[in-house]
């Protein structure tokens, strides 16, 4: 089953490696990772994105907590939260589908944010489920190249996660 | 006052309370040896970095403090790899200081270059690359507080040349600010009250004690409760001498060379309480069958080793004196249902009792041969069970937990997790650095003396007693063992077919050599080692397809076991 989890660590040299490290080296697996520093700039948040059964989920928690360096550990899985990820996409375009990448560009409230005479760049941020809906809808046309952040959560609610 | 940074370093040692350090000198840390010539800690020179880390092990495991070894940046610092493994998979405090090239150079492939933070992050329980000296005294402190409290573990501290000579105003932090690491001591009160109800009700109740009961110093609080409730107690490797063997409830040592009978408590028993221990799978065997029919309540500092390989009925974490205290005192306030208790386990004592009758820790005696069990048994006699004992890693180290009759704790230093060939030596070296009158022995076996034979110079140089007691069949024993079982005999780069002369081998050290050919030389041969001042080397020539029994065999469940017949 899929989690995303975020995790507070300190904002220091090595930290990156020393989560990465944890993964490869238990045989954890990462489907997308996004770090950068919180408002308070000792620490950053990272939010990970992984797969596994409820022991493997557990021992993940678990490891990540037993790191010098975490100060918190997040599983959103199961709670309510909201998920958001950004993506920039260039899509080929010549002067038939033009207005068809425009008309999909403004049902899924995305943005053409570079423009030539045979391609638009295109931005868009949501759910990851509706920006593989939008891939699929512009691939027909020709997608050049995708660039994905993978996603960040944040819980639903007054209360925030504070270290 | 202004002080350099390698004086920084030296005076936060002090300060940590350390008075030996274990290492060898390089370019990257020549700074810090030239303030050592002068400085009141004692430094042991070793003849490897593997060997300076072992034995500032040793020196940790036999005491309880912080080790400390030193070595240069690159080489010296790779050296240091097993012996930081090796204490991070047994969970020894310890601090290594490694040299670094200076700050400018780093990333650069500088000369002795290696990035130790880098290739130490999976076995340290943390690291440090200092960067900037006002970091130094507040690295040092931190690494102190992490290496001993919670889990303890080894923490390496990277420390670029220019640092070191960099000057800065020194002042020791008071205490430590760390917000990702809070260990938890205190058990909590509900769940352990819980565990005295499971036990109370149990009939059929085993302790399983791994080596964190001597890493928390429970030992003592371990005893009361064994004694309390009568329940049987199986130890680790780790654990052998964390519970005095003699005792009637002690069953020995679990697992793939466990007794029949610790093997058979633990299939059979219907509450398994697991206490700083981590279901190693040289415990467990096959991890399905480990305990089926029991609950398991499993008491840890160390949230990761609880759920990790078996579910878990009462997880508790928390500091075993802490966690055991309580339930000891719980206890006392119920003497008649543990009185009942005492009594309606009366008839899974006498059970293991029959198996202890039926199949009891025992080898093959011979007239015409030496046999490796019989040597253990007798240093283990002629040393009144009063000696530390280290031992390398295959067949005599299980000899040793299976013979030796341990009775107190701290005196059975092995690399327990890691599997450290070469380990034992070094590892008598720092035990004897901290207790000079002490008797330290290092079992060995002829291949493993040879991973670290080269510390018989710093025995000698530092005047250091310690006896070596070499189990030699001129085989690596456990592995010939393994394709004896498995492989049909075929013996695959097992044979060591040169026969070392390790007389001369002692001797060209300026150590005392002995050998046994003989049975009847056997005793004559450990009297005089005992009573020859000095290190002193006995060969001997063991009996050479020698079995560790009982076994389990790989991918079997503990009860199905190869017994000595």
């Amino acid at each position: 089953m899929k989690h995303t989890i975020s995790v507070l660590v300190e904002n220091e040299f090595g930290v990156l490696s020393r989560i990465s490290g944890l993964f490869s080296g238990r045989g954890f697996n990462i489907e997308s990772l996004s770090v950068a520093p919180t408002m308070d700039t000792d620490l950053s948040r990272m939010t990970l994105v992984t797969r596994g059964n409820d022991q493997v989920l557990e021992q993940i928690t678990k490891q990540l907590n037993k790191l010098i360096s975490t100060i918190k550990v997040v599983d959103f899985t199961g709670g309510d939260y909201i998920e958001r990820e950004l993506a920039l996409i260039k899509v080929s375009t010549d002067a038939e589908s033009r207005a068809e990448a425009l008309r999909i560009v403004d049902i899924f409230r995305a943005k053409v944010i570079d423009v030539t005479p045979k391609s638009y760049t295109i931005e868009i941020t949501g759910a990851p489920a509706k920006i593989n809906g939008i891939l699929e809808l512009l691939r027909p046309m020709g997608i050049k190249e995708v660039v994905r952040s993978g996603p960040v959560v944040i819980g639903r609610g007054a209360k925030g996660v504070v270290a | 006052m202004e002080l350099t940074g390698s004086q920084i370093l030296l005076e936060s040692l002090k300060l940590e309370g350390v008075d030996t350090v274990f290492g060898y000198p390089g370019g990257a840390v020549i700074n810090i040896y030239d303030d050592l010539y002068e400085s009141s800690i004692n430094h042991v020179l070793t003849r490897h970095e593997q060997a300076a880390v072992h034995a500032a092990d040793g020196y940790a495991r036999c005491t309880g403090k912080v080790g400390v070894a030193i070595a240069t940046s690159g080489p010296g610092a790779t050296n240091t790899v097993t012996g930081i493994a090796t204490a991070y998979m047994d969970s020894i405090p310890m601090v290594i200081i490694t040299g670094q090239v200076p700050t400018p150079l780093i990333g650069n492939d500088a000369f002795q270059e290696a990035d130790m933070c880098g290739i130490t992050r999976p076995c340290t329980k943390h690291n440090y690359l200092v960067k900037d000296i006002r970091d130094l005294a507040r690295i040092l402190k931190e690494a102190f507080y992490i290496a001993r409290t919670g889990r303890p573990g080894p923490v390496l501290v990277d420390l670029p040349k220019d640092i070191q000579v960099t000057t800065h105003k020194f002042s020791y932090p008071d205490k430590v600010s760390l917000r990702g690491y809070k260990p938890t001591y205190s058990g909590n009160i509900r769940q352990i009250e819980k565990a005295a109800k499971m036990i109370l009700a149990a009939r059929k109740p085993v302790l399983y004690v791994g080596g964190g009961i001597t890493l928390s110093g429970a030992d003592d609080v371990l005893l009361k409760l064994a004694e309390q409730t009568k329940i049987p107690v199986t130890t680790t490797l780790m654990a052998m001498a964390a519970f005095p063997q003699r005792h009637p409830l002690a069953l020995g040592m679990l697992g793939m060379h466990g007794t029949f009978y610790a093997n058979m408590s633990v299939t059979e028993c219907d509450l398994l309480i697991a206490v700083g221990s981590r279901f190693d799978d040289r415990v467990t065997g096959r991890i399905d069958s480990f305990a089926e029919k029991a609950k398991i309540i499993h008491v840890d500092i160390d949230p990761t080793s609880i759920g990790k390989n078996v579910a878990t009925d009462l997880p508790i974490v928390g500091d075993l004196k802490d966690v055991l205290g309580k339930l000891h005192g719980y206890l006392n306030k119920k003497p008649e249902l543990v009185e009942d208790l005492v009594e309606a386990t009366e008839e899974w004592r006498s059970m293991i009792s029959e198996w202890k009758e039926r199949h009891p820790m025992t080898y093959r005696s011979s007239k015409s041969v030496i046999k490796p069990q019989f040597v253990i048994e007798k240093i283990s006699e002629m040393t009144a069970e009063d000696a530390i004992i280290t031992t390398e890693v295959g067949q005599h180290q299980m000899w040793a937990a299976q013979f030796f009759t341990f009775r107190e704790p701290k005196t059975f230093l092995t690399s327990g997790g890691l599997g450290t060939m070469g380990f034992g030596l070094p590892a008598a070296l720092g035990a004897q650095v901290a207790y000079p009158d002490r008797q330290v022995i290092d079992i060995s076996g002829d291949g493993s003396f040879q991973m670290n034979s080269q510390e018989l110079a710093t025995l000698v140089q530092y005047k250091l007693p310690v006896k070596i007691a070499i189990l030699n069949n001129n085989y690596l024993g456990m592995v010939r063992q393994w394709q004896q079982m498995f492989f049909e005999k075929r013996y695959s780069q097992t044979v060591m077919e040169l026969p070392i002369d390790f007389i001369k081998l002692a001797e060209a050290y300026g150590a005392t050599g002995l050998q046994a050919t003989k049975v009847d030389e056997v005793e004559a041969t450990i009297k005089q080692a005992l009573e020859t001042p000095g290190p002193v080397l006995m060969n001997f020539i063991v009996s050479r397809e020698e079995n560790v029994l009982p076994m389990v065999p790989a991918g079997k469940a503990i009860h199905e076991m190869v017994l000595a017949s």
